[in-house]
């Protein structure tokens, strides 16, 4: 790092981390990767397997297009890129069939999915493309995060009400035995388990975050 | 000298660099962690097989001890044909070696892909919706088998079967252990690949699973083969029904289809057992004090 002058943190490198989490959120404000939130948030810990695995693709591939940005051919640079994402996407998905096999098996083609998710093909191209590895990988850990995050918030309530669990401990008591809420008559809610209730979801936190940061409202 | 980075040569040199390195790292990466992804594969499929019989030391068997208690209790492994006659058995003293080229020439029941023979299954049932001799005939020279794997527990005997159908989107399968008498059902496991979360997948739920527990497949006075069927959710059922599940209507009618047509060819091989009198007397089958159901007048008729 002796080419840089910055610090590693400077407060230029900390709004790369910071930004997509709310100011740029790539879910909620750039409206990308929507289609694997609303798909694999019907459990806790299948959303916090699916955010840590898009994250090491987004960072590592951030790392590595940056680094060869300079070798890259222009003409076929989608083609690179989309060969190294392909490459990550398969490690990570061999890897989570050979360690976590419940997980992968629920997770199923969504991790393969990975590859067309439009946060990573967006992050290569827009900054690994034109910035140094350094502030490359905080992008990429500041983007992971963003979408991480809405992954994670959606299935804590997808879970919570769909099927009254946390991560997979009974919340609101067992509904096959009738205890807990569900002695007083509590009913799970069906539509929470469906990809319908996330595009709710996400709705409502896009509401709560705009009322919150007036900045992210378009004047017309 | 320098690169020319725009020229023909060098896009096409570095792409070719580039596949060669890729494909190498995941070459051998995939063959790397291959043998412990065929483990977990094999030891699910175990566990399936432990959690049919539906006994308590079997029940809540992980997936990494499934492979090692599995030859304690599975004692046989035999593969039916479609008339319910026996084309190959092997005992707990044979290995489980990898699965054959062609599924004909397999001959261990635990590497038989009922999967996979269903997708057979389904073109010869579109080519001869009549069923009759010419199905069965295809039946035979497609090599279609059925895998039973016999367990024992202190002194019982259990029939394990296993199966494949059609949910609503994509396969189901599952696995039925019989008790000794061969009609009646000690538990089932079933599994999905992609029914939809909290309607169909509910499929591999104790709720929907142990309905079967105590349910027979054959009638109790004449003894014929008689299907088990998935009604309605709510009301009463006989010991020929179960509860479907409400929402996943095609889900319940894939296994009520799967369990039939396959249940079936399984009846045909219990039934010659009973008539070769390989099946102990009644008095000999065990009281499953646990789980409400009516034996005696079952096995009474079945004799």
């Amino acid at each position: 790092m002796s080419e840089t002058k910055e610090p590693l943190f400077s407060k230029k490198n900390k709004k790369l981390i910071s930004d997509p989490l709310n100011l740029n959120n790539p879910v909620t404000i750039q409206v990308l990767g929507i289609c694997s939130a609303l798909a694999v948030t019907v459990q806790m810990d299948n959303a916090i397997v699916m955010s840590i695995a898009v994250l090491f693709v987004l960072v590592m591939g951030n790392l590595i297009v940056s680094l060869m940005r300079n070798l890259i051919p222009s003409k076929i640079k989608i083609i690179v890129q989309l060969v190294i994402v392909a490459a990550l996407v398969i490690i990570v998905d061999q890897v989570l069939k050979a360690f976590v096999y419940d997980v992968s098996k629920s997770l199923s083609v969504f991790v393969g999915l990975i590859i067309t998710n439009c946060i990573i093909m967006g992050r290569l191209e827009a900054f690994a493309l034109g910035n140094k590895p350094w502030a490359s990988i905080l992008d990429g850990v500041g983007n992971g995060l963003g979408y991480g995050l809405i992954l994670v918030v959606v299935a804590f309530f997808k879970e919570l009400f769909g099927s009254g669990k946390l991560l997979g401990f009974e919340i609101f008591g067992n509904s096959v035995e009738q205890t807990g809420l569900y002695a007083i008559g509590y009913e799970d809610n069906g539509l929470m388990l469906l990809p319908p209730s996330s595009l709710i979801l996400v709705a409502l936190y896009i509401w709560i975050q705009k009322k919150r940061t007036p900045s992210l409202i378009d004047d017309h | 000298m320098s690169i020319n980075k725009e020229g023909n040569a060098y896009t096409m040199t570095f792409a070719i660099i580039m596949v060669v390195v890729v494909g190498g790292l995941l070459a051998y990466i995939a063959s790397t962690l291959k043998p412990i992804q065929q483990a977990n594969v094999k030891n699910e499929k175990m566990q399936n097989i432990l959690q049919a019989i539906g006994l308590e030391e079997t029940n809540g068997v992980s997936r990494e001890d499934a492979g090692k208690v599995f030859n304690d209790y599975i004692t046989k492994r035999i593969i039916l044909d479609y008339d319910g006659n026996i084309i190959s058995e092997l005992t707990n003293q044979d290995e489980i070696k990898g699965s054959a080229k062609k599924l004909k020439d397999e001959k261990d029941a635990f590497n038989l892909d009922v999967r996979k023979y269903y997708n057979t299954l389904t073109g010869l049932m579109k080519k001869y919706p009549e069923g009759g001799t010419e199905y069965e005939d295809a039946l035979k020279s497609e090599g279609i088998a059925y895998p039973l794997f016999v367990a024992e527990n202190e002194g019982e005997t259990f029939y394990v079967t296993y199966f494949s159908g059609k949910g609503l989107w994509d396969d189901i399968w599952g696995y039925a252990a019989f008790r000794a008498d061969g009609t009646t059902i000690n538990g089932t496991v079933f599994d999905h690949k992609g029914e939809t979360p909290g309607l169909g997948s509910k499929i591999t739920e104790d709720l929907f699973q142990n309905q079967f527990i105590g349910k027979i497949i054959t009638d109790e006075n004449s003894g014929e083969y008689k299907p088990i069927k998935v009604e309605k959710p709510g009301g009463d059922y006989n010991k020929h029904q179960v509860a479907g599940l409400s929402g996943a209507t095609f889900t319940a009618v894939g296994v009520d289809e799967m369990m039939n047509r396959s249940l079936a060819v399984y009846n045909k091989y219990f039934a010659t057992l009973k008539s070769t009198s390989v099946l102990p007397m009644t008095d000999s089958v065990p009281a499953m004090d646990s789980i409400p159901m009516v034996v005696d007048s079952t096995l009474l008729a079945t004799k």
